[in-house]
């Protein structure tokens, strides 16, 4: 079997607090802990989440934008040094959130577009413009766009013109943080179908960040939901918000609008997130979770498999016939 | 606008940069002019007073011709004080983008040097840098420049720490560019607009500084002349030629006023906010223009909004983001208005109560009716009155609504107080209940929290709380879910709908997510370009929706539990409301589009406004 296209082994992230100038700071906050994950050649692995609980910090960890504090990321088998952004710029590639601000607004599209080709790969002004006239032909954007600013562009075309940014590196695995959570929902879909395609045509791998359950799950072959900087459960995209295991997937399951169900509020208890300044010793979930017992304060449960590849870390885990 | 005509806007400015034009041609023009020479003593013609023959401004104590002196110093003092400020705007802005974008212990240790240096009296730091390389023009350049690095360093580190966490520096860290380039090409280009302002602002102070050391003796040697020397030598005369004095410091005030009329100029017309009219205060009610007054409508609902139409006038472009919008709701009901970005759902909003920022806003149109008043058109002090006691709002970003310096109560407290009286005491005891209300646990504790110590959910929570404070008939509320995570957003959602039961509350409920509709509302209006395009009974448009919009976005939408699959899009743009096509807006991106659609107005029959809707034979169940 080929090497995995990602690969992190304990991958995790303290912040520094109140960085002193001389001596050492203190314990920090951790924002991601210690993550193993492997992501298959040409899978979508959905990353869902809410607001704080570490998926873009992991994601700037795998295109090197932060140095991971533990632990070690492998892309297609070779590890990465942490070091130098250039070199993780060839390998993966990251679409941003905001398409707006993630274009300079003082540069063209041109320029924009040939810094990744010239930098990356050094190619002339001649092979430029034909790759440049490639990808965009790939991301069906005019080559009039070119020489316009970014300001000129709505937000769906901007963000295609993020996307073509990224495959200009012809890196092979593109983590895309929340792409369409800013864009209208009839724009949103022509992002991802654009996605879609782009992946079936250059055999891509992505990481899709997002918060949005729905989308997640329409575009991932597997997703990993991450609470508290933790993967708390890990399955095929059509199992982990049909049938979750882990309570927490279950909450965000029934708590997404659907239409023709009844407003029901899911939980009736303080729905704040633990203090990351004083994490709480055993599962970080314990207070909101109807099922929690006095084993799930001694230690984190650990991420097993509960069955079919569906891993949760939970040590009352939902059986399928519950739900 | 280009700059020079923004520039031009300001009177005071163009006269600045007309004066100073002109004395920097007359000063570049001056070796050719025919002057005597300058420094050539005549000692026979000393202190010839203004006007006399051969020497139009006088002569000085040695009886060199004034005039002829004044050229040539301001030649030289304008050269010195230009290069001052250019000397210390790269070395200052070099500072400040080195530390700003490092960060760290780079940033530590470059500014507190810059502070260090900022502790000095700059002319004492001046003195004590002439003093140590010795007088002359050039050395008087270096002590100027080097006291006025410290204001450019900061001014330009702080501009460099918010670009150097932009999402498109990472994007270029990511594109292969190594510190230097980010710094030259991302950075710069961002930071130069600053530069430049804080230049033009500073350029008259150096000239002045440098006036005033070589006044000192300590600039220009005699007997080449600059405006300071030349005041330094005249000083003994004061009294008795006064004249000698007054040349120079006529030119030096003129030379130092006319930069900072077009320094302030320059300042305002490159400033971004300016541009998009941050500085015109806006009214505190938004403009009416209608042609006609509207027939009074039959109130159907306590909040009833007939043909209105409101319109941004920006430069000579009219955009109608509301273009005839009637809704109506009654006690206890909840309306949903659901659409896309720049479909006109906030700005209808923001109308029933006149807060569309005006200018640009007009309402140019029709009529909003709370029980039996106008609201459009009435006076401010009615609008006021209204606001907040009868109509509330809840808004997207508690973060940006909330003051972040006041503790939430207090801001509760505020709120009531704006329309009756209430003591400390009681208002403190009404506080704690509405945050009861809206189920804040530990209601008595939290009250005394400052915004940013609170979450997302709970900092809506205030926002209700505070939209519910004078008791008010119906609450408009433009995305107040939108920024939250989905289990908050339940939990936010299932209150208010409690909140409407309970208090018989009119919910007016903006969104752009059909699920939220669903749960929430009775009713739905769809909006597309500025006007409803399809209204009912939320079961009925979810079931069945008839115009083509509102069943292509609903396809759009992703439902959980639907596995791995290709979404519906809906090719295209919405139209720019400033030039709206003719007949439906959405024909262009709509297959069912026939001849008729692209012409005339099409009405709102039966709920929809299409002529060819979506029947229910073909519709997919």
């Amino acid at each position: 079997m080929n090497a995995p296209a990602l690969r992190l082994t304990d991958l995790s992230k303290t912040f520094p607090l109140g960085r002193k100038m001389f001596g050492k700071s203190g314990p920090g906050v951790r924002a991601v802990h210690p993550v193993t994950l492997d992501v298959p050649q040409g899978e979508t692995l959905g990353i869902v989440g809410e607001s704080g609980c570490g998926k873009s910090t992991l994601a700037r960890m795998l295109v090197g934008l932060l140095d991971p504090t533990t632990g070690t990321i492998e892309i297609e088998g070779e590890a990465l040094d942490n070091a130098d952004p250039a070199l993780f710029g060839k390998r993966i590639q990251y679409v941003f959130q905001d398409p707006i601000s993630s274009l300079n607004p003082r540069k063209t599209i041109r320029q924009i577009m040939e810094a990744p080709l010239k930098l990356l790969h050094g190619m002339n002004r001649a092979e430029r413009a034909k790759r440049i006239s490639e990808i965009f032909d790939t991301v069906s954007l005019r080559e009039e766009f070119l020489d316009r600013y970014p300001h000129e562009f709505s937000g769906g075309q901007a963000q295609r013109i993020g996307i073509a940014r990224a495959l200009a590196a012809q890196a092979r695995i593109l983590i895309l943080d929340e792409p369409v959570s800013a864009l209208d929902v009839s724009v949103q879909a022509q992002v991802l179908n654009l996605l879609a395609d782009l992946k079936a045509q250059l055999g891509l791998t992505y990481l899709f960040i997002s918060h949005d359950l729905a989308v997640v799950e329409a575009v991932s072959d597997r997703i990993a939901v991450l609470y508290f900087g933790s993967v708390v459960e890990l399955g095929r995209a059509e199992d982990v918000f049909r049938a979750p295991r882990h309570p927490y997937t279950r909450l965000l399951a029934n708590s997404a609008p659907v239409v023709g169900r009844a407003l029901t509020a899911p939980e009736g208890r303080e729905t704040e997130l633990p203090d990351p300044l004083d994490p709480p010793k055993g599962c970080a979930f314990r207070a909101r979770c109807p099922f929690a017992t006095e084993i799930c304060g001694t230690a984190p449960p650990p991420l097993e498999d509960k069955g079919s590849g569906h891993l949760a870390a939970c040590y009352h885990p939902l059986d399928a016939a519950q739900i | 606008m280009s700059f020079l005509s923004l520039l031009a806007r300001n009177r005071l400015a163009l006269a600045g940069l007309i004066v100073i034009g002109i004395v920097v041609l007359l000063a570049l023009l001056t070796p050719w002019l025919p002057l005597k020479p300058p420094n050539v003593t005549d000692t026979s013609n000393r202190f010839q007073p203004i006007f006399s023959d051969g020497a139009l401004l006088g002569t000085d104590h040695l009886g060199r011709d004034l005039l002829s002196r004044l050229m040539w110093g301001t030649r030289l003092s304008l050269a010195v004080g230009f290069a001052a400020a250019l000397v210390a705007a790269t070395l200052g802005a070099a500072i400040g983008i080195v530390a700003g974008y490092y960060g760290g212990r780079t940033d530590n240790i470059i500014m507190r040097g810059v502070d260090m240096l900022m502790a000095f009296p700059y002319i004492l730091l001046a003195l004590a840098i002439v003093a140590a390389l010795g007088p002359g023009l050039l050395n008087a350049l270096i002590a100027v420049a080097a006291v006025n690095i410290p204001f450019f360093a900061r001014n330009i580190r702080g501009i460099t720490v918010g670009i150097a966490h932009k999402e498109f520096v990472d994007a270029a860290r990511l594109s292969g560019m190594s510190n230097t380039r980010i710094i030259l090409s991302e950075i710069l280009p961002n930071v130069i607009p600053v530069i430049v302002i804080a230049m033009s602002t500073t350029v008259g102070w150096m000239i002045l500084e440098t006036a005033g050391l070589s006044f000192l003796g300590l600039g220009s040697q005699p007997p080449v002349a600059d405006l300071g020397s030349m005041l330094g030598e005249a000083r003994s005369a004061l009294i008795t030629n006064p004249h000698t004095s007054v040349v120079p410091g006529v030119m030096i005030l003129i030379i130092v006023m006319a930069i900072n009329l077009l320094g302030d100029g320059v300042r305002d017309a490159l400033d971004p906010r300016l541009k998009s009219g941050a500085l015109n205060r806006p009214l505190p009610a938004t403009m009416v223009a209608r042609d006609r007054q509207p027939a009074p409508a039959q109130a159907e609902g306590i909040l009833t909004l007939s043909d209105l139409q409101t319109q941004f006038h920006v430069k000579d472009k009219v955009y109608r983001a509301v273009g005839g919008v009637s809704l109506s709701v009654k006690p206890g009901e909840c309306l949903g208005i659901i659409g896309e970005s720049g479909s006109g759902k906030s700005v209808t909003a923001l109308s029933v109560m006149g807060l569309v920022a005006s200018p640009p806003g007009v309402i140019a149109g029709g009529s909003v009716r709370y029980q039996d008043q106008e609201l459009i058109g009435a006076p401010y002090g009615t609008l006021r009155s209204l606001r907040g006691r009868e109509v509330a709002y809840i808004f997207q970003d508690p973060l940006a609504t909330l003051h972040p310096l006041y503790r939430v109560g207090d801001q509760l407290i505020e709120a009531i107080k704006c329309h009756r009286p209430i003591g400390r005491a009681e208002g403190r005891r009404k506080a704690i209940e509405l945050l009861e209300a809206v189920r804040i646990p530990n209601a008595s504790a939290r009250i005394d929290d400052y915004p940013h110590e609170m979450s997302g959910g709970m900092r809506q929570r205030i926002g209700i709380a505070m939209a519910l404070a004078n008791d008010p008939e119906v609450i408009i509320a433009d995305e107040p879910t939108t920024a939250l995570d989905v289990t908050v957003q339940a939990q936010v959602l299932s209150l208010l709908d409690d909140l409407r039961r309970e208090r018989g509350l009119a919910i007016v409920f903006i969104t752009h997510d059909f699920g939220v509709v669903a749960q929430l509302c009775d009713r739905v209006a769809v909006m597309y370009a500025g006007r409803i395009v399809e209204e009912g009974a939320t079961r009925a448009i979810l079931d069945a929706p008839r115009h083509p919009y509102t069943a292509r976005l609903m396809a759009c939408v992703p439902e959980l539990g639907g596995g791995k699959r290709r979404l519906e899009a809906i090719p295209g743009l919405p139209p720019v409301v400033s030039n709206l096509p003719e007949g439906c807006a959405f024909a262009e991106r709509c297959t069912r589009v026939q001849g008729d659609c692209r012409k005339g107005e099409i009405p709102l029959e039966n709920g929809v406004r299409c002529l060819h809707p979506v029947t229910y034979q073909e519709a997919p169940a």
